[in-house]
């Protein structure tokens, strides 16, 4: 077991943990932001580094502070660490700068976006990020892509948190996903547009944290704030069949995973619940889903809506940190 | 003349053949290391040699070394990291092609030292007929029965092999090198585990540079106390000086470590002073990612001593007046130098070649070019040099890899001993287009 502290608030965790799944569990006030990570995927995180925090104790037997900031979702605990989150100004200063990275290529379309209202970016620049650019350089530009009958890709929005990689990796059968060119000309690919083509292949809209992912089925159907997310189940085959059905008046305009309050499903679904299940009749009514992650959508439609302070502590097993890339 | 131990048959007409090179004691160190060394021994040698990692980082070879992990029944492996994409970094293409039998023959005494059966030499794809100089060097050792099984009849066995990159600087940072040597695509790792731990197939792993992997050859000959004692304090032996720029005489120079950077531009024997008489403007003394100096901070130090090319000499004075040795690529400019448009070079290069994965380089990196690029084109604002500082700053330091660093470096080191050149540029745009160099810049930034 390894003792930690976080702005001042310590919790005991098992060796291994990292510092963010650390900071999920004492609560979301000090919780690091996350883009990329995602306790589901292996390997997943340290690639945008929003969540990055300063260590200003490495450990009981080593002291010292860490000379650089960290990521903390990629960064194992040690028993005496002291992290810095928001009580940092480093941190702060630090982060401020990666939204405006992450924005500086960013078309800021929100307006037709179809994540609009539960996009983590638009989170992120909101409480993280400054009211103004200081870029005025064209924006890169890529064409839509269809990716099989299902999902679109709109690279312009991409930040390239490798979620959907990974997922395409880890959950669906075959390589068939990944990232092709360099730098800031990076973009995700499937070699072959047609080639997302597996049941369980529509996780990558619900993974991605932005809309650069983004479900056909319900393409310009609503605002998501004008739905209103209720919990089922039906008898799946292929997956637990535990879903969210977004209804507009009678209508089930969409079907998503279930997420936690970060934002994470709490479990993959397959493709027919997701795409092909679309009738109230298909499926039994759990009640209103409630949504706990802290977010435009969740800002004042939904009586039920807890503040993140009220949230008791996390219990979500994340899976081990790992070695290589994929 | 100094003394000279990787370069010192470099005159010997066919020193690149196998039969040459033996004739001059070549593979001694394989003789020596198998016959009478444990591998223990050889490490030993390295660590009081106290050699330093010629890559870039001069982190110790030995202790690198000390580090591997040596699970039972796993394979461990050495990669020689001959990607040299570094601007202005050219001597393991020298070493390499001139006397390809060293980096064979430190390979393989390295090898054995770290108990590796198979190790690998990852070039970069522009070198591709430095890779086939290579390709026969290996295959004459194989034929002398230096690689292959049971070399001099021991019970150690080796397998060498030249793997040909794409040609991507990245591919130079250890991780990436691993990655992309397994056949992925060339992106850094997320460290911990690091190579010693965790590296090619994950498996143990140690990555050094060429010159690195040919200085265990004198090391071994003559053992590390001689090493020692050669150079200066912990910057011990010779160092490969890729030198280029406004010189008399651009090339590869071995030095000893410790001469003072002074001799080195003007001497004769070395760079044999600036071009046409001209004066020394500035110098960018170990590859385009360590900051840049002017003048008078790299012929002497703020304190006002001699610098030398040391590892410590060059770093004296932090980032605020000193510098790195880094890989040795030493870039003299002269007085007729627009430091703007030299940055902006860089600043299109770590563009070029950011791997994309982590948001403050992939982004980063584009946004400073275009601002140079805006300053160079004569629309730039005094904002945009404090707006650059900004970038550089939030790069620095907050990335996955050194890319980052090394993109934000330049920078910094430009604003900050030369700012007043920012200015006069975003004061006086006219006034700077009439430069002939300007000139070049825009082909340059059209083509
Ligand atoms: C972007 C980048 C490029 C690099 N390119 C090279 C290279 O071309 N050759 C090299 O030897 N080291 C390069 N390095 C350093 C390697 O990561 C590594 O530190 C080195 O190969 C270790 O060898 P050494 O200890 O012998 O110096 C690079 C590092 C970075 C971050
Ligand atoms: S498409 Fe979405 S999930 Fe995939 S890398 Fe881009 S932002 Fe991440
Ligand atoms: S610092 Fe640059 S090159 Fe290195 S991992 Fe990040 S994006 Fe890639
Ligand atoms: S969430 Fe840790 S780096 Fe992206």
């Amino acid at each position: 077991m390894a003792k930690v502290t976080i702005d001042g608030k310590t919790i005991e965790v098992a060796d291994g943990t990292t510092i963010l799944q650390a900071a999920r569990m004492i609560g979301p006030d000090v919780a690091p932001p996350t883009m990329c990570y995602y306790s589901k995927l292996k390997t997943s995180g340290g690639y945008c580094r929003t969540c990055l925090v300063e260590v200003s104790k490495g450990s009981e037997k080593d002291p010292r502070p860490m000379p650089k900031l960290v990521a903390s979702c990629r960064t194992t605990v040690m028993d005496g660490m002291e992290v810095k989150n928001n009580d940092s100004e480093k941190v702060t200063e630090a982060r401020k700068g990666v939204v405006e990275f992450l924005l500086l290529n960013h078309p800021l379309d929100c307006p037709v976006c179809d994540q609009a209202g539960e996009c983590h970016l638009q989170d992120l620049s909101y409480e993280h990020g400054s009211a103004k650019t200081r870029t005025d350089f064209e924006r890169r530009t890529f064409e839509k892509i269809d990716i099989g009958p299902y999902v679109q890709l709109h690279m312009n929005r991409c930040i390239l948190c490798y979620r959907c990689v990974k997922v395409a990796n880890q959950i669906t059968d075959g390589r068939v996903h990944g990232v092709i060119n360099r730098g800031d000309h990076s973009e995700i690919s499937t070699y072959v547009e047609e080639a997302i083509d597996n049941d369980f292949s529509g996780n990558v809209i619900d993974v991605c944290p932005v809309g650069a992912l983004t479900d056909k089925t319900f393409r310009f159907k609503s605002r998501v704030w004008f739905t209103k997310p209720v919990d089922a189940h039906r008898n799946c085959d292929k997956c637990s069949g535990k879903v969210v059905l977004w209804y507009k008046g009678e209508d089930v305009l969409r079907v998503t995973g279930r997420k936690d309050q970060w934002g994470e499903v709490e479990e993959f679904i397959c493709n027919t619940c997701r795409f092909e299940t679309k009738k109230t009749s298909d499926w039994t009514i759990e009640g209103p889903r409630k949504l706990d992650n802290h977010s435009v959508i969740s800002a004042n439609h939904y009586e039920f809506l807890k503040k993140p302070k009220e949230l008791t502590i996390n219990t979500v097993k994340p899976l081990a940190i790992e070695g290589g890339n994929n | 003349m100094g003394k000279k131990l990787l370069l010192a048959n470099d005159h010997v007409p066919g020193i690149q053949s196998y039969e040459v090179y033996r004739k001059h004691g070549g593979y001694a160190s394989v003789e020596k290391a198998i016959k009478t060394m444990k591998p223990e021994e050889v490490v030993e040698e390295v660590k009081k040699s106290g050699l330093r990692g010629r890559g870039g980082a001069g982190f110790p070879t030995g202790m690198k070394w000390s580090f591997l992990a040596k699970p039972e029944g796993v394979a461990r492996y050495l990669v020689c990291n001959a990607d040299e994409s570094e601007p202005g970094t050219f001597k393991d293409r020298y070493l390499m092609s001139r006397i390809p039998h060293i980096l064979i023959e430190g390979m393989i005494t390295s090898s054995f030292a770290l108990g590796a059966n198979t190790s690998y030499i990852y070039i970069r794809g522009e070198y591709y007929y430095v890779a086939q100089i290579l390709e026969k060097a290996i295959a004459e050792a194989y034929a002398n029965g230096w690689l292959g099984k049971n070399i001099l009849g021991s019970d150690y066995s080796l397998d060498l092999y030249v793997q040909v990159g794409g040609g991507a600087y990245i591919c130079g940072e250890e991780t990436a090198l691993l990655e992309s040597l397994e056949g992925k695509r060339g992106n850094p790792r997320i460290k911990p585990p690091f190579p010693a731990i965790a590296g090619l197939y994950g498996c143990p792993t140690v990555v050094n540079n060429v010159e690195t992997i040919a200085a265990v050859v004198p090391i071994v000959n003559d053992g590390g106390d001689a090493y020692a004692a050669i150079g200066i304090g912990k910057s011990s032996g010779t160092k490969l000086i890729s030198a280029s720029g406004h010189i008399n005489k651009p090339g590869v120079y071995e030095i000893e470590m410790g001469i003072t950077v002074e001799d080195f531009i003007y001497s004769d024997e070395y760079c044999g002073g600036i071009l046409n008489g001209k004066k020394l403007k500035a110098v960018v003394a170990g590859g385009s990612s360590v900051p840049v100096l002017p003048a008078d901070l790299i012929i002497t130090t703020a304190n006002g001593e001699k610098r030398l090319m040391s590892y410590e000499s060059l770093a004296d004075g932090g980032f605020a007046t000193g510098t790195m040795l880094g890989s040795g690529g030493f870039i003299v400019m002269d007085e007729t130098t627009n430091i703007v448009e030299n940055l902006h070079t860089f600043a299109r290069f770590y563009h070029h070649e950011s791997c994309g994965q982590c948001s403050p380089c992939r982004e980063g990196t584009g946004w400073m070019e275009k601002i140079l690029h805006k300053i160079l084109d004569g629309h730039g604002t005094l904002e945009d040099v404090d707006l650059l500082w900004e970038i550089q700053r939030k790069i620095e330091g907050n990335t996955i890899c050194p890319l980052g660093d090394a993109a934000a470096w330049p920078v910094a080191s430009a604003i900050r001993h030369f700012r007043h050149e920012f200015e006069e540029f975003v004061k006086n745009p006219n006034g700077i287009k009439k430069v002939k160099h300007y000139e070049s810049t825009q082909n340059l930034v059209t083509a």
